[in-house]
Order: structure tokens, then C-alpha cells, then sequence
């Protein structure tokens, strides 16, 4: 009834990976935020598994706050896309150029 | 372990589905399902605590504030058309990034005691959710106000400067400036209903 570690590593990573492929290849940028929220937990894990293998609860700790930095990202990014929507009727990030450098 | 194992399949397989959905709100059923799984796995972590925190803050909050934009973008006009996949032309350096990626992380626990530390059951740290054990709420919280009181005081000013830029940026639109001319204007204003008041 053991696991090691790496393959809680090698799980976190391939989320992960899932979570910037989302973040490159989809044009929406709801589902973009959704990968980014991916990629959090994906580190979350991380935090909890070396917290477990090390029985020490600062990645607890830790990983409480990027929860709550995940949340308050989620919020700002969500009400960037309803501006967005709401000047220029279309949030598909490859139209809109309101903002390009 | 054949626990870990349905559990990462299951992970896996919502995040890819959460990815490559063609309508925002499958993707969020789909991160729903992951998320779930997440807390599954944080229990098995002895992380009693956050996996609670997992489905009230992610599932409950944040999930529910995904569902609320799509609804809101949704309604009227259609914002998401398909457009043409840019998969062919991405998956070559994806690939390039990923083997690049993982052979960082073989680098890194090639040899080092990370390796050599193994997940043993919950039994080996005593009964779950006793106070003082390692992960129980008590443990947490102990440690929450009083080493890190800092760092969670300072995610209470996050999150409260999140909430005003929030409300800034897509708040109400319409500017109220309080100027003196305004408050002479409602005064005349005021008096001259009061006026019409007393001639009726």
C-alpha cells in the first residue's frame, strides 16, 4: 500500500502539460482560465505529496495560499473577459485587438 | 496503490476532456470531475483539510463563477465560433517542450533521496483527524495562525485588493461624482418639489 513519490510527480506533471497545451492551443479564453486552474492544482499536488513524503505541514500551508491566489485570479480574469466581451461583442483571443502591441 | 492508479487515470482523462471540450461548458463538468478526483487524492495525502477546502473553494466558488461568464457570454449573441485547429501546426514543438520538460525533472530526482521516500498508509501516522497528527484540521489550524499568521494575513489583503479591482473593472460603468454643483442642483431640485408640495 505504498506509492512513491515519482508517481505523484510524473501525475502532477502530465496535468500540468495538459494545462499549458490548453493554455497555447485553445482561443477561448474561458477555457484558457480553465487550464490555468489545471495548472494550479497541478502544483497543489505537489505541494501536498512533498508535504506527505516529508510529514511537514508548511505545504499545507502552502498550498491553502495558492488556492486563495487562484481564486482571486479566477475573479480578476473573468471580469477581464466580461470587459472585453462587453466593448468588442467577442472574446476569441486571435480577434480581439484592442490590446496588441 | 490500485487506488492512486484509477485515481490518475480518472485525473488524466477529465483534464484532457477539460481541454479539448468544444463547448466551455463541458470543460466545466469536466474540471468539476477533476477536481473531485483532486480531493479523493488529497485525502489519500492525509490533506483532510484541503480536500475540503478543494470542493468548497474550487468546485463551489470558483467553478460556479466559470458557469455564471459562460451563461452571461453565452445569452444572445454566440461568441465562441469554431475556428480552425491549430493542433498540426502545434503539436511538434508541444512535444519538443514536454521531452524537454521531463528530462529536467529525470535530471533532477535522478538520484536524489526524493526518490527513496515512500508514500506509506495513514496507519503509520496514527488515526485520521485526531488533533496534533500531521494533516488533521487541528494541526493545520495551529499552524495557519500561528508560524504562517503572516502569509494568511496577507492573503486576506489579496483577495480583498482582487475583489476592488474586480468591481472596478466590471462593475457599474456609469461615473458618480459628488461635485458641489450636483449638490446645489439636488438642493434646488429638493426645495422646489417641497414648494410644489405645499402649493397642493
Amino acid at each position: 500500500m505504498t506509492v512513491p513519490v515519482v508517481d505523484y510527480v510524473a501525475l502532477s506533471s502530465v496535468i500540468f502539460f495538459i494545462g499549458v497545451a490548453g493554455v497555447l492551443l485553445r482561443r477561448n479564453p474561458l477555457v484558457m482560465l480553465m487550464s490555468i486552474e489545471l495548472m494550479f492544482n497541478a502544483a497543489n499536488l505537489l505541494f501536498l505529496t512533498f508535504a506527505r513524503a516529508w510529514v511537514n505541514n508548511a505545504g499545507h500551508i502552502f498550498a491553502f495560499l495558492v488556492i486563495t491566489v487562484a481564486a482571486a485570479e479566477a475573479a480578476i480574469g473573468l471580469a477581464i473577459v466580461v470587459t472585453v466581451f462587453r466593448t468588442e461583442k467577442n472574446v476569441d483571443v486571435d480577434e480581439v485587438r484592442a490590446l496588441r502591441g | 496503490m490500485i487506488g492512486f492508479w484509477i485515481l490518475s487515470v480518472f485525473l488524466i482523462a477529465s483534464a484532457i476532456w477539460c481541454v479539448s471540450a468544444r463547448k466551455p461548458v463541458y470543460s466545466v463538468v469536466a474540471l468539476l470531475l477533476n477536481f473531485a478526483a483532486l480531493a479523493i487524492t488529497y485525502v489519500g495525502l492525509n490533506a483532510e483539510f484541503l480536500a475540503v477546502m478543494q470542493i468548497i473553494v474550487y468546485s463551489g466558488a470558483i467553478l460556479v463563477l466559470f458557469v455564471f461568464v459562460i451563461a452571461l457570454l453565452s445569452s444572445g449573441v454566440a461568441p465562441f465560433a469554431a475556428g480552425p485547429n491549430r493542433l498540426p501546426k502545434a503539436i511538434a514543438p508541444a512535444i519538443f517542450i514536454v521531452l524537454i520538460a521531463f528530462g529536467f525533472l529525470y535530471y533532477a530526482l535522478r538520484d536524489s533521496s526524493v526518490t527513496l521516500n515512500v508514500l506509506k498508509g495513514q496507519s503509520q501516522l496514527g488515526p485520521v483527524g485526531t488533533a496534533g497528527v500531521f494533516g488533521s484540521v487541528a494541526d493545520f489550524g495551529k499552524a495557519l495562525f500561528t508560524v504562517y499568521l503572516l502569509p494568511f494575513e496577507v492573503t486576506a489583503l489579496i483577495l480583498m485588493v482582487a475583489v476592488i479591482g474586480v468591481v472596478l473593472l466590471a462593475g457599474d460603468q456609469t461615473p458618480y461624482v459628488p461635485t458641489q454643483k450636483h449638490a446645489r442642483q439636488v438642493e434646488r431640485e429638493m426645495r422646489e418639489a417641497i414648494l410644489k408640495g405645499g402649493e397642493r
